[in-house]
């Protein structure tokens, strides 16, 4: 399998109900997701319930945002020159090809051949491992999970544990195929196989002179950028090399150094239920005698501002990437995150993708969710996904209405306005109906629609039509008409 | 066009419905202290560093040597790497020290078993070690590449919350927030300490 640029959905023509439905048939996959979104949901709400301040964090977190976004032409001028003022380099990019590019010649530029990254979603997105590639770059994913995703030759299939889908003797069969100096007696024990990719990774942190990263956040007083992570690959690649370039999309900006106060106790209790993850970096520009000497800020737009114009569905972009969403989703747990066919999976991903790509490109996305509700309660910066997810939605229906051919979803909804406009023309209907649908229904449920409507029964029963209207039944026994 | 004015211009444009007055304010309505006293701080901060299975200790300001002694013999070590402004009283006198003045480079540093430094601010409420690479810290690499980290903080560094403690810091410095030793939690969720940074984390409270 290769990666794919965010523009392009990975699954097919079937969209997200053919993909999760394979995906439903893997059984090994989802003990795996079971196991893993259990175990996070119940670490995260016992922290979250530590802090009796958490409402008033999450309504802070929410409007520090807000804020931010509707001024985000200011912020950004000011981020750009607080980095350049203390010796960092700012860079432009419209889209994914221009990022990387841009990485691409920065990296050439020093004459090295190799990277080391840091797990960045940002990176993801652009596929800037496949464009340094072409450029005979090998990009090194230094994350352990990431690391088990890239030497699978697999995709992340979620935000915060991209190999969340393996379990241990998976990773194993993984590590024993792809890793040159993997000891013989490597067992599936997770200490084991963390040190095994110590072992892997030592030397390429200490011999490669230039990293790729994203940030959390960037603070435009200051610009200062930060790291939020727990193995300590970050804080080798942020301070061995000497060349640093972080690609950070544009709604990473946040206006102070008080607002970190926060997002430090948002993302890191919303994401992997702990009080504070091992390690955070945070660094401006370029400091003489310490960390990388020359430091490059890559700000990238790919589909953020058309995210911005749509004023119901621009709250998407306050999202930190904790997670939080995906694991207490109950169509994520059962799916996984490749059924989403994005970079970003999960509730957050079902509204983020299509806005970043159209939503006439994952016009499936906006519908792959129950609307429960249960990520809307989690959000540590309260985006109201169902609210955008119903906005999509009527979005997705109005680009089918504008399309050339009817589809038979929206000839079904026309023809049903004729007959619901009419109050005879309805009870003609109800008749016909109950004559066909009598055919069709078993206790009292019908299994399958006839023909293109059959779509809409493949994943649940319709009730079958009653013996008699309420009209009729209203006649009979009030008016004395049957 | 340049990139940079495109996307400014398309910012701008998604933004016609803000008027020019938007101001929404941001409710700051969370606590700032823990509002607890200066012993229940440091007993919290205490119970979380344990907690990230990272180890604490406690000293007086003039048994430090000592208390750094037996925590080294605990763990078997005879050699440690330090920034070149760390207090000799600090030391245990038969320790092997390497001294980093700025020239040793991570592969020097990788042959050393440990390192002791310094801690900026100590954050109860997570169990959060701060360095800043202020006085007797050192450069970021010192507590990253040696398998091992001995943190000494003072008493008067603790700090009840995470807004007191960045309300402490200077931005433009490199800023490491320490919170147990490295772990990831990529196989199964099951935690493992250590992977890239060190993994095993003593701390020394001074007070």
């Amino acid at each position: 399998m290769s990666r794919t640029f965010l523009g392009l959905p990975r699954h097919g023509d079937g969209g997200f109900p053919a993909a999760a439905h394979e995906a439903l048939a893997d059984s090994q996959l989802r003990r795996n997701l079971h196991k893993a979104t259990t175990t996070i949901r119940a670490k995260r709400s016992a922290v979250v319930g530590e802090l009796p301040d958490w409402e008033a964090l999450r309504d802070a977190g929410a409007a520090i945002k807000e804020r931010t976004l509707r001024h985000l032409d200011v912020h950004l001028e000011r981020l750009e020159q607080a980095v350049t003022e203390r010796g960092g380099t700012v860079h432009w990019a419209r889209d994914a090809a221009e990022a990387g590019r841009i990485v691409g010649d920065l990296v050439a530029r020093t004459g090295s051949r190799e990277v080391v990254k840091v797990k960045s979603m940002a990176t993801e997105e652009i596929g800037l491992n496949d464009s340094l590639a072409e450029r005979g770059i090998s990009a090194y994913e230094t994350d352990l999970a990431e690391l088990i995703v890239q030497l699978g030759h697999d995709t992340p299939s979620h935000i915060l544990v991209p190999a969340i889908h393996k379990n241990r003797s998976e990773i194993l069969e993984i590590f024993r195929r792809e890793m040159p100096s993997v000891p013989a007696d490597l067992t599936d024990d997770p200490r084991a196989l963390a040190m095994a990719a110590r072992q892997h990774l030592r030397e390429k942190f200490l011999s490669t002179r230039v990293a790729v990263s994203g940030a959390n956040f960037a603070v435009a007083d200051t610009g200062t950028l930060a790291v939020v992570e727990s193995e300590g690959n970050g804080r080798m690649c942020l301070t061995l090399p000497d060349t640093l370039i972080s690609v950070v999309g544009i709604e990473k900006v946040v206006p102070s150094w008080e607002d970190l106060e926060v997002f430090l106790q948002l993302l890191p209790r919303s994401s992997t239920g702990e009080r504070m993850n091992p390690y955070t970096s945070l660094w401006t520009g370029v400091t003489p005698g310490d960390g990388p000497q020359e430091f490059h800020l890559v700000l990238l737009d790919n589909g953020r501002t058309r995210v911005l114009a749509d004023t119901v569905g621009r709250q998407a972009l306050n999202c930190i990437r904790c997670s939080a969403c995906l694991n207490v989703c109950p169509v994520y747990e059962r799916t996984g995150g490749h059924a989403y066919g994005s970079v970003y999976p999960g509730p957050i991903g079902a509204i983020l993708t299509p806005q970043l790509i159209g939503v006439e490109n994952a016009p499936t996305l906006p519908y792959a969710s129950s609307l429960c509700g249960a990520c809307y309660d989690v959000c540590p910066v309260k985006i109201n996904i169902p609210e955008v997810l119903v906005h999509l939605r009527g979005q997705v229906v109005e680009h089918k209405r504008s399309a050339r051919t009817p589809s038979p979803e929206g000839v079904a909804m026309a023809g049903l306005a004729w007959v619901l406009a009419d109050p005879a023309r309805l009870e003609r209907a109800q008749r016909l109906g109950r004559r066909g649908a009598g055919l069709l229904g078993r206790d009292g449920r019908i299994a399958r629609l006839p023909g293109p409507l059959g779509g809409w029964t493949d994943s649940r029963d319709v009730p079958a039509m009653p013996p008699e209207s309420f009209r009729e039944w209203w006649r009979r026994e009030r008016l004395g008409d049957a | 066009m340049s990139a940079r004015e495109e996307i400014l211009g398309r910012v701008r444009q998604a933004l016609v419905d803000v008027p020019a007055s938007d101001s929404t304010e941001v409710p700051r309505d969370y606590r700032r202290s823990l509002g607890i006293d200066r012993a229940a701080v440091l007993d919290l901060f205490a119970e979380t560093v344990s907690d990230y299975r990272a180890t604490l200790h406690r000293s007086a300001p003039d048994q430090i040597a000592s208390a750094v002694a037996a925590i080294l013999a605990g763990q078997g070590i005879t050699r440690l790497a330090v920034p070149a402004d760390l207090p000799d009283d600090w030391l245990p006198d038969d320790l092997d020290v390497v001294v980093d003045d700025g020239r040793l480079g991570a592969g020097d540093l990788d042959a050393v078993a440990g390192a002791m430094t310094a801690a900026a601010v100590g954050i109860a409420q997570t169990g959060t070690l701060v360095l800043d690479a202020g006085a007797r810290q050192g450069r970021r690499l010192l507590s990253l590449v040696p398998d091992y980290h001995l943190c000494v903080i003072s008493a008067d560094d603790v700090v009840g919350s995470v807004p007191e403690a960045l309300g402490r810091l200077d931005p433009v410095r490199p800023i490491t927030l320490i919170s147990g030793p490295s772990a990831t939690s990529d196989i199964e969720l099951s935690r493992v300490e250590g992977v890239h940074g060190p993994r095993t984390l003593d701390v020394l409270l001074v007070e």
